[in-house]
């Protein structure tokens, strides 16, 4: 009997090496250190900056210190992650709903499919300035736009993902007349879950973006809103703490959803490997 | 069990004038031209024929997933016309045909949920039917952290563990090692005299086939027709050693090698 195992290497960098036999805690350290180094050479080519645009590493951490006491930057922070958080949820369910209804259902997807794909043609931050001339300024406006943005990866994704399934497990279910519940929950959808996961990444980067945009197209609250009112108001300190924080928090949002990503198709990655050194 | 008793019992599948051709882009294509024969319950037969013959096809065809061009297939008298629900069927590309986000355990659990069994007879199933294929111990592995035989044998405990009353194999112990090809060749004899299964399966090996069979039913030409149906009379009760040293295993050996061999 022949039992392997393999545990997913951790990173994308690691895993690309297993194959080349770089140890990983050097990959999993140049991931970590990367950032560190670039902010290292950010705070020392900046400490003498005379610039007024490009104020030094040490004033913008300064200035960040400060408002991260302010209830207003604290309220506009809250607003974006909230924003971001909810719309992609959103987008997520919906798409992942939505696909499976289309994926599964040929002759509905032969009515939405085309318009699906006129609406997903449309640059995500261009829907911004249709929903606010239809629904207004309010944060409603915000949060429509941003998943309207990010359903389309998901449920395009979804759709593919389902009709790509191995023929072969689609015989299995027939022949074990195995019930639709247990065929969509056990079956199909973790079928179709590593295609769903891509869309769901692409969908949460569209939704970074668009949550961004949606703030600076006339809106008051918001990270976007603060950042781009501070480089009007020249508070260009202000201005870089925005785009910092931004930077942070999509840089933060996209590892969670990747741990999340990895957690949750464990058994695909895996099994790639599998084959890879097969 | 006796051959004699074998043979008078009623018909369970019953194959009349069957053929089947594929629409293909360039057209219809004929597979299976005509086939007709009978499996009596509680028999075990063997199809043999070359490859491409259409040995799939026809499995296919009994279990309902693939439609009929003309002629009847029917399972106690009743036309087949999608998965019947007292069939069960281990596919030739097994490895295809396991979940791989499911343990070994819950790949055979899966098709046991809709039958609203007690928990206990569930629970003794899942577990007798891995003992059985000699995968006690390796529950909780995902099947592509098994080699290729042991993910054969998870599809056979499905499809046991499901207790059809037919069974229906495409070469199912093509990648097992020969030792466990004989208990899993023993397995079937033991589970059609526990269960009364009928047991209908598609191999390459001729041995095999005598040793198993209540009846090897030999396919030849193309498209396909039944070349030959050799009754084979060793009764229930067979043994590795003692069945395959009798005189007329040879003899039988020969005659269905002589037929494929005519056929191919
Ligand atoms: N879905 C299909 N569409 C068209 N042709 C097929 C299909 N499946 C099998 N065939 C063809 O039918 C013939 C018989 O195939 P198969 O039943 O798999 O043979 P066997 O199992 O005896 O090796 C082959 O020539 C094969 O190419
Ligand atoms: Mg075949």
């Amino acid at each position: 009997m022949v039992f392997t195992s393999s545990i997913p290497a951790r990173t994308s960098v690691a895993r690309r090496a297993g194959r080349s036999g770089t140890p990983r805690w050097v990959l999993i350290g140049t991931e970590v250190l990367v950032p560190i180094v670039l902010l290292a050479l950010w705070w020392v080519a900046s400490a003498n900056s005379t610039n007024a645009f490009f104020p030094p590493l040490q004033v913008i951490l300064e200035r960040l210190v400060q408002l991260v006491q302010t209830p207003a930057f604290l309220v506009d922070v809250g607003s974006s992650v909230g924003n971001l958080l909810l719309s992609f949820v959103l987008a997520s369910v919906i798409g992942v709903l939505l696909g499976a209804a289309l994926g599964l259902v040929r002759p509905l997807a032969w009515f939405v499919e085309p318009t699906i794909h006129f609406f997903r043609a449309i640059p995500p931050v261009a829907l911004v300035p249709i929903f606010v001339s239809l629904i207004g300024f309010g944060n409603e406006t915000r949060i429509i736009s941003i998943t309207l943005a990010a359903l389309f990866p998901v449920l395009i994704s979804t759709m593919d993902g389902i009709r790509g399934t191995e023929p072969t497990l689609a015989m299995v279910s027939r022949v074990y007349r195995i019930g639709w519940f247990d065929r969509l929950v056990s079956v199909t959808l973790p079928a179709a879950s590593p295609r769903i996961l891509s869309g769901m990444q692409v969908s949460l980067i569209t939704a970074f973006v668009v949550m961004i945009a949606s703030e600076m197209l006339g809106s008051s609250t918001g990270l976007g809103a603060a950042t781009l009112l501070a480089q009007q108001s020249f508070a260009i300190a202000d201005m870089w703490v925005g785009i910092l924080v931004l930077g942070v928090i999509g840089y933060a949002t996209t590892a969670v959803f990747t741990l999340f990503r990895r957690r949750v198709l464990r058994w695909y990655l895996a099994s790639q490997q599998q084959e890879k050194n097969a | 069990m006796t051959s004699d008793t074998l043979r008078d019992a009623p018909v369970r599948l019953s194959v009349r004038g069957l053929a089947k051709s594929y629409d293909t882009k360039r057209g219809s294509v004929p597979v299976i031209a005509d086939l007709t024969f009978d499996v009596r319950v509680g028999e075990i037969a063997c199809i043999v024929g070359p490859s491409g013959i259409g040995k799939t096809t026809l499995l296919k065809c009994l279990t309902g997933l693939q439609s009929i061009s003309s002629g009847q297939a029917l399972i106690d008298g009743r036309p087949i016309d999608g998965p019947p629900e007292e069939m069960a069927l281990v596919f030739q590309e097994y490895t295809r045909s396991l979940m791989p986000w499911l343990t070994v355990e819950k790949n055979v659990r899966l098709p046991l949920n809709h039958l609203r069994l007690p928990a206990a007879e569930r629970e003794e199933r899942i577990r007798g039917a891995l003992a059985a294929v000699g995968l006690a111990g390796a529950e909780s592995k995902y099947p592509w952290q098994l080699s290729g035989g042991m993910q054969q044998r998870v599809a056979i405990a499905r499809a046991i563990a499901y207790r059809p009353e037919v069974l229906v194999m495409d070469e199912p112990f093509a990648s097992v090692d020969a030792q466990t090809r004989f208990e899993l060749e023993d397995l079937c004899l033991r589970i059609r005299e526990q269960f009364g299964m009928t047991i209908v399966v598609v191999t390459h090996d001729i041995d095999e086939a005598v040793y198993l069979s209540d009846r090897v039913i030999v396919l030849g030409e193309r498209p396909a027709r039944v070349t030959e149906i050799i009754d084979v009379d060793f009764g229930g009760a067979r043994d590795q050693l003692t069945t395959r040293a009798v005189p007329e295993f040879a003899e039988l050996r020969s005659e269905v090698f002589e037929l494929i061999r005519k056929a191919g």
